[in-house]
């Protein structure tokens, strides 16, 4: 199995806080991996520097191939990044998204054009290429938002809660997008709240308190917890986090 | 001691209905569940009960008393949590607390033992500004914010979202106590999975009220038979059971798939999963959860 993201003993220190504490982890080209965490358990600032955002305090880390010391530049063209709460522009069209964060990934001209075409077709949008994002049902949203984040075929997405507060059907869809794009072998690292989608995942990693407390497929872990859903699973191990107070 | 009559509010020169004519009510000393997705209206109902917001039409009470006409006097007696974190980010917990008591002219001693079994569990952390609290810190100050005037009636905008399952484990056994203690509760949640610690519930999408029952009424409405398909290799079992012609729902929840079928005939399915090839699918009529019948509501 190809890796495309490699941790060795990763550790971010803010003064005396430890926010993440010697992370070692692989992640598999093509997987859909879950990055799940108690609150304040070091899952963002752990994304924050496999996104090259944010510079470790020891412990080495390669993502896409690239040093997460010395290579960020070109792990930022090699990635592509959802939130929930930031990804499109409301106030631009969904043809001057699309051409936007393909520009800001340094394609050019006929390319984008070109892929501003399959993507209105894929996502059968052909009809409302000029209408203001902020029109667009949240559905719609969340898929143009997904397929921009990987507009410029990168080998890893992040995405960090992607499906907050959306219903339950939209959800379903959410995930149908995932796993096609896990298909054609972007590799997926997503954060959610929602435990059910922690089944759909290949593998799982849970935070606590700074540290990789359990790594595995959701059946190992049910298996190894002795738990019925991953829910349960995750309530043992973050039951005694200590940070949770903090 | 809530009701709701009606109510219809628009926004943008009425071309955005974010509620449509909703009516329920809520029994005094119940807890009562707001279950939707961003955009249902559930913020807009909790603006409108809170007499932050006038509705467009139709008419609504709180505790006896009129959302219009007796605003001032509502506001004394309820409580109300905001699904944005709403405090002063640069006081200390402390200082949140006093600053919210005075405002309802009390103090914090007075009303100690109204707040006393959620204070304590963030008291060590007093003095450190609200600013600098975890999510799950934050979410008790503010519950002892809201209850610090002794309200009779608690409004909860979305307490739970982006916690994470401990927490909100956490925070749903505080408001069992509370409820215990007497105080009516309306609260909202995306969560599918909270609608069963609520009496009753109101599922609610773009504006509109799609039920309103106990959670075991709304379970128990479920039309025809629900079942639960497993596979080692769920994706791709999933879009096999999708292009079965007897199929009519097929959604992923978790591990296993559930499954409606055009006519009862699971022999069929299971007939037509082993000819492709499938040796390790297992499937079992199962209970539907308040989350199939939100997904079934949607679909009519």
């Amino acid at each position: 199995m190809e890796t495309v993201i490699k941790t060795d003993k990763l550790t971010k220190r803010f003064g005396g806080f430890i926010a993440c504490n010697a992370l070692t982890f692989e992640v598999y080209k093509g997987e859909i991996f879950g990055f799940l965490g108690a609150n304040g358990a070091g899952k963002t600032t752990a994304m924050r520097m496999l996104c090259g955002l944010l510079a470790p305090s020891s412990g080495d880390a390669a993502v896409a191939g690239f040093d997460v010391y010395t290579q960020t530049e070109k792990i930022k063209r090699r990635i592509g990044y959802m939130s929930q709460k930031f990804s499109l522009y409301d106030d631009l069209t969904v043809t001057e998204n699309i051409r936007f964060y393909a520009g800001i990934y340094g394609m050019t001209g006929d390319s984008i054009r070109a892929k501003t075409k399959s993507l209105l077709d894929e996502l059968q949008l052909q009809g409302e290429a000029r209408t203001l994002v902020r029109e667009l049902p949240l559905g719609w949203k969340q898929k143009l938002a997904f397929s921009v984040s990987i507009v410029h075929d990168p080998d890893i997405v992040f995405l960090d809660e992607p499906t907050g507060g959306v219903d339950p059907v939209t959800r379903r869809q959410f995930w149908d997008l995932i796993y096609h794009a896990a298909d054609k072998g972007v590799t997926v690292f997503v954060t959610t709240h929602y435990m059910d989608e922690a089944e759909y995942c290949n593998r799982v990693s849970i935070m606590v308190d700074g540290v990789i407390a359990a790594l595995d497929s959701p059946d190992g872990l049910k298996r190894r917890y002795d738990c019925g859903n991953m829910e349960d699973v995750f309530y043992q191990l973050a039951r005694n986090a200590k940070r949770k107070a903090d | 001691m809530i009701t709701l009559e009606h109510i219809t509010k628009t926004f943008s020169k009425g071309s955005v209905q974010a509620v449509k004519d909703v009516s329920f009510q809520v029994g005094e000393g119940a807890l009562f569940g707001l279950i939707g997705p961003d955009g249902a209206g559930k913020t807009t109902i909790f603006r409108v009960l809170t007499t932050l917001l006038l509705p467009d039409a139709g008419r609504a009470t709180v505790d006896g008393l009129d959302i219009v006409k007796d605003y001032t006097r509502i506001r004394e007696r309820v409580g109300y949590m905001p699904g944005r974190f709403s405090l002063y980010q640069d006081l200390t917990i402390a200082e949140n607390i006093r600053f919210f008591a005075t405002v309802f002219g009390t103090t914090l001693e007075a009303n100690y033992d109204q707040i006393k079994d959620i204070y304590q569990q963030i008291e060590p952390f007093k003095d450190r500004r609200a600013g600098k609290l975890s999510g799950g810190m934050k979410q008790k100050l503010a519950l002892c914010c809201a209850l610090i005037h002794q309200p009779r009636v608690l409004f909860l905008d979305e307490p739970t979202t982006g916690v994470d399952v401990v927490s909100r484990k956490e925070f749903w056994d505080m408001l069992g106590k509370l409820k215990e203690r007497g105080i009516t509760i309306l609260v909202s949640t995306p969560y599918m999975d909270e609608a069963t610690r609520c009496d009753r519930i109101a599922l609610i999408q773009k504006g509109a009220i799609l039920s309103i029952d106990t959670p075991q009424g709304i379970v128990e409405a479920f039309p025809g038979k629900l079942y639960a398909v497993r596979s080692g290799q769920p994706f791709k079992v999933l879009q096999d059971v999708r292009a079965y012609n007897g199929t009519q729902t097929c959604f992923a929840f978790g591990e296993a798939l559930h499954v409606t079928l055009a006519t009862d005939n699971i022999q069929g399915l299971s007939g037509y999963l082993a000819g492709k090839g499938y040796q390790d699918v297992h499937i079992e009529p199962i209970e539907p959860s308040i989350e199939d019948c939100f997904i079934h509501l949607l679909k009519d």
